[in-house]
């Protein structure tokens, strides 16, 4: 299976260990790209690189303040991600709901049974 | 009341291939395992309130294999199957598990089952086989492993909430 381009959407943009490093700092506030550079140990057009496909789905923004380009991050497009693990817990919680009832009436079946001296 | 809710589960995504599902039940671990080893008992519970389980086949020895189906409520049919390679009755379950719709994906699961004063804690490890594997249900929006992408929205989704 061909991996779909790294800027499809959040799934993929975070995929990459370093870009899930950058929006880490950017979680904390907002940042000069030089930050990003002595922080994680990267030389700036790997940085810049990693910054573009953020900001292509959506996760980073950037302004101009003098001379210098700051970034932040929107950490909306990550909710899917949020969502899609979510789901998944949901889904698992329904079903073991379910598993308590059942594993109730094996209790009580167990218990009848002790008491029918079985 | 009986004790009938007996927490929620927690999934976690350890690495970046595996997932890890744990859950309290207040009963003895032979009854969870049975409950995860007797297919009468499993077309009960496993759909959830998701559907129905249309078939659950267990071959319960190493080697054998296991083939459980549901419908759901919209008429989706969703099987997986797998072969069961290590069995320690009412401990611990170590099985292949293949989502049919993406029959690439083979995952093995752990599956633990500790008793502590009448109630038993289980553990679901599911290990996904390669990275391209995990790639793909990433992709499809499926399993995979994205531990520090989920650690880093506990900080910054909740506020989207």
């Amino acid at each position: 299976m061909a991996r779909a381009p790294t800027t499809t959407d959040a799934f993929n943009a975070v995929a990459e260990p370093r870009r899930r490093q950058i929006l880490d700092v950017l979680a904390a506030g907002e940042r000069p790209v030089n930050d990003l550079v002595d922080l994680l140990g990267l030389a700036q057009p790997q940085v810049s690189k990693h910054l573009r496909v953020l900001r292509e789905v959506g996760l980073v923004r950037v302004r101009d303040e003098g001379r210098q380009r700051m970034y932040r991050i929107d950490p909306r497009p990550l909710k899917p991600i949020h969502d899609w693990v979510r789901n998944y817990a949901r889904a698992w919680n329904e079903r073991f709901d379910v598993l308590d009832q059942v594993l109730e009436e094996l209790k009580e079946k167990e218990r009848g049974d002790h008491d029918d001296g079985k | 009341m009986t004790m009938a809710s007996s927490g929620t589960a927690v999934v976690t995504l350890p690495t970046d291939t595996t997932i890890l599902i744990t859950r309290e039940f207040a009963a003895p671990r032979h009854l969870v395992y049975r409950a995860w080893t007797t297919p009468e008992l499993v077309k009960r519970w496993w759909s959830g309130n998701r559907g129905k389980v249309t078939s659950a086949e267990v071959d319960l020895r190493v080697g054998g294999t296991w083939r459980w189906v549901m419908v759901t409520d919209h008429g989706f049919e969703v099987a997986f199957h797998g072969v069961y390679r290590e069995l320690k009755t009412n401990e611990r379950i170590v099985c292949t598990e293949v989502y049919e719709g993406f029959p690439d994906g083979e995952a093995v699961n752990t599956i633990t089952f500790t008793e502590v004063n009448g109630r038993t804690t289980l553990t679901v490890l599911v290990e996904h086989s390669c990275q391209e594997h995990r790639d793909g249900h990433i992709n499809s929006g499926m399993e995979g492993g994205m531990q520090e992408a989920m650690d880093h929205l506990e900080q910054v989704a909740i506020s989207l909430m």
